[in-house]
């Protein structure tokens, strides 16, 4: 995976998935959740993001309900990884499972502005704040998230396996 | 071997001797269930050209979130449902008449003590209430399940919730999971396996357990435990066929942390807006007028629920302020309530009674809120935006609390 490139957004703890697609959207496409992310607490932010920014965030980010579209959604936005305190569980699986980079680093908020520009590399969960010259060490993912990342999530990485059943 | 509920559940459908925290498993899935996401699922299906899942018998489907459909939107995914079902050979399918997922997976003998059930909506830690390691996943993941038969899991550590005491009259498990998430936080049990045990255990129902463990997930916990006993056993008694084995706590078995929790002197308690961790005793609640009351949902919409509520109202009359909607769980449910004459009392008091289903707990359905509104709910969340308006209110509260606050027009203590 190449490194990672982008504008920070930073974001407090317990950031639940109804905020990045609210309710009235949960079946809606994509394209059309795109333009309610974070609507009620960042209103810019669907129209403010560039390819390659980072979310970074305190503990607990992506609790509550599992919709799969809030970590999908953030992916079609662009961004590049997601990097939090901790996560809401089963975000991190989907955003792991949809190709979203995600990592747990201890402190990451405190060490951060909004605004900020980070480089982050999934790999070796090395995340530099190359505007405040901050270099931290997140907590590695597990080879077998590396490589559903690498494919692209789990179902590009199911259908290069050429095996449906194990 | 010592091991908790999760190490052991794990370490059988990994088909290890053992495991211990922090260790990756690849586990095979026991049970499948599938709301309206399995219109996901089925497109992925043909996206990525796996041509069937490998073992529809195990898989149980379940309209429940836009039941009936409110959109044409979602009336064209129930309709790719319903193909889907068929094509898939699906063997349990709960079209839009049928309740909430979760509780027909209970009440039908779908989840089993002792089972790994994945489900594609997060309060499916609600099967713990049976002792079944059951967790939610999106759409993704349960697609590469129904395929492959496996997904993989992080051992989690776990955390017991140690209860003791006795429940007030007209305190229930509902206040009691309140108060944890209030007292410990809703990052508690974050990533870990969380177990409910104690002498406290032979007073909770089984429907009782069922709303604890469904709020496991607020307290960010992977799995919600109780373990089996006599109640589990008459619950599950005419409910299934298929053998089914007890499953213990193993008290030596090393956990995370271990939390007391006495019922004893616990009052009704309530999260304010707009997170379940900001909990508060009923007595510390000022005059707050609502306009609107849920009793329903997978976390308190079950016959015990309902009963409650309407010895509170019988003969009562909602608060002319107030929209009450009561949503029974299932249709079983519903049919008891209106049999034994639990639903007639609410409707006289001046409930409206919906159909089972998701009703108004998630905001995308009926029964929204407009800005400024402030509802009090017997569902499992309380976000901002969650049951409507970005600007309305939403308070959790027991059936109790709610029923009583449908009385009076203000958030009240059901013992007054």
């Amino acid at each position: 995976m190449e490194e990672i490139r982008g504008k920070v957004w930073l974001f407090p703890d317990n950031i639940d998935t109804d905020l990045i697609v609210p309710g009235q959207y949960l079946d809606a496409p994509v394209q059309e959740i795109m333009q309610h992310v974070f609507e009620s607490i960042r209103p810019d932010f669907a129209k403010t993001i560039s390819k390659n920014d980072i979310i970074i965030a305190g503990v607990n980010f992506g609790c509550g309900s599992s919709r799969e579209n809030a970590a999908s959604v953030l992916k079609e936005l662009g961004i590049g990884c997601v990097i939090a305190e901790s996560f809401g569980r089963i975000f991190f699986r989907n955003a792991i499972a949809i190709g979203l980079p995600v990592l747990t680093c201890r402190d990451v908020a405190q060490n951060f502005s909004e605004g900020d520009l980070a480089t982050v590399e999934v790999k070796n969960a090395a995340i530099n704040n190359t505007t405040k010259s901050i270099s931290l060490t997140g907590n590695c993912l597990s080879e077998e998230m590396i490589n559903i990342l690498e494919k692209g999530g789990i179902l590009e990485y199911l259908a290069d396996k050429g095996d449906e059943s194990v | 071997m010592r091991m908790t509920m999760a190490e052991r559940i794990l370490a059988r459908a990994a088909s290890k001797s053992s495991v211990k925290p922090g260790e990756f498993v690849t586990a095979t899935i026991d049970k499948f269930m599938c709301h309206e996401a399995l219109a996901a699922v089925y497109g992925n299906l043909k996206k990525y050209g796996f041509k069937s899942i490998k073992n529809p018998e195990n898989l149980i489907v379940a309209l429940d979130h836009y039941s009936p459909a409110s959109t044409v939107r979602a009336s064209e995914i129930h309709k790719i449902v319903r193909t889907a079902v068929k094509d898939l050979e699906v063997k349990y399918f709960y079209d839009t008449n049928a309740g909430v997922g979760h509780q027909l997976m209970v009440e039908k003998g779908h989840a089993l003590p002792g089972e790994l059930i994945i489900s594609s909506d997060s309060h499916t830690c609600m099967y713990g209430a049976l002792g079944a390691a059951s967790c939610g996943v999106g759409f993704a993941e349960m697609t590469y399940a129904l395929c492959t038969g496996v997904l993989w899991f992080k051992v989690p550590e776990t955390v017991r919730f140690i209860l003791k005491g006795k429940l007030p009259p007209l305190v229930s498990s509902k206040d009691i999971i309140l108060m944890i998430a209030g007292r410990y936080s809703s990052s508690v049990a974050l990533y870990k396996s969380v177990e409910f045990v104690g002498p406290l255990l032979e007073e909770l129902s089984i429907e009782s357990r069922m709303t604890m463990s469904n709020m496991a997930v607020e307290i960010g916990a992977k799995f919600g435990f109780f373990p089996t006993d006599s109640l589990t056993k008459a619950y599950l008694a005419g409910k299934t066929e298929t053998d089914w084995e007890d499953i213990t706590y193993d008290q030596q078995a090393k956990v995370y942390k271990e939390y007391e929790i006495n019922a004893d002197d616990l009052s009704p308690q309530v999260a304010l807006p707009h997170s379940v961790d900001r909990v508060v005793s009923i007595e510390d609640i000022d005059h707050i007028a609502i306009h609107q009351a849920v009793l329903g949902s997978c976390t308190n919409g079950r016959m015990e629920d309902l009963e409650t509520a309407a010895d509170l109202m019988k003969g009562k009359k909602v608060h002319s302020n107030v929209r009450f909607y009561v949503v029974p769980a299932s249709m079983d449910i519903y049919r008891e309530a209106l049999r034994n004459g639990v639903l007639g009392i609410l409707v006289e008091s001046g409930a409206s009674i919906l159909n089972p289903g998701c009703g108004p707990c998630f905001g995308a359905h009926m029964g929204l809120l407009a800005s400024g509104e402030r509802c009090v709910s017997s569902t499992n969340r309380n976000f901002r935006g969650r049951m409507g308006s970005d600007n309305a209110e939403v308070y959790l509260a027991s059936p109790a609390t709610v029923a009583a606050s449908a009385l009076k027009g203000y958030i009240a203590d059901p013992r007054d």
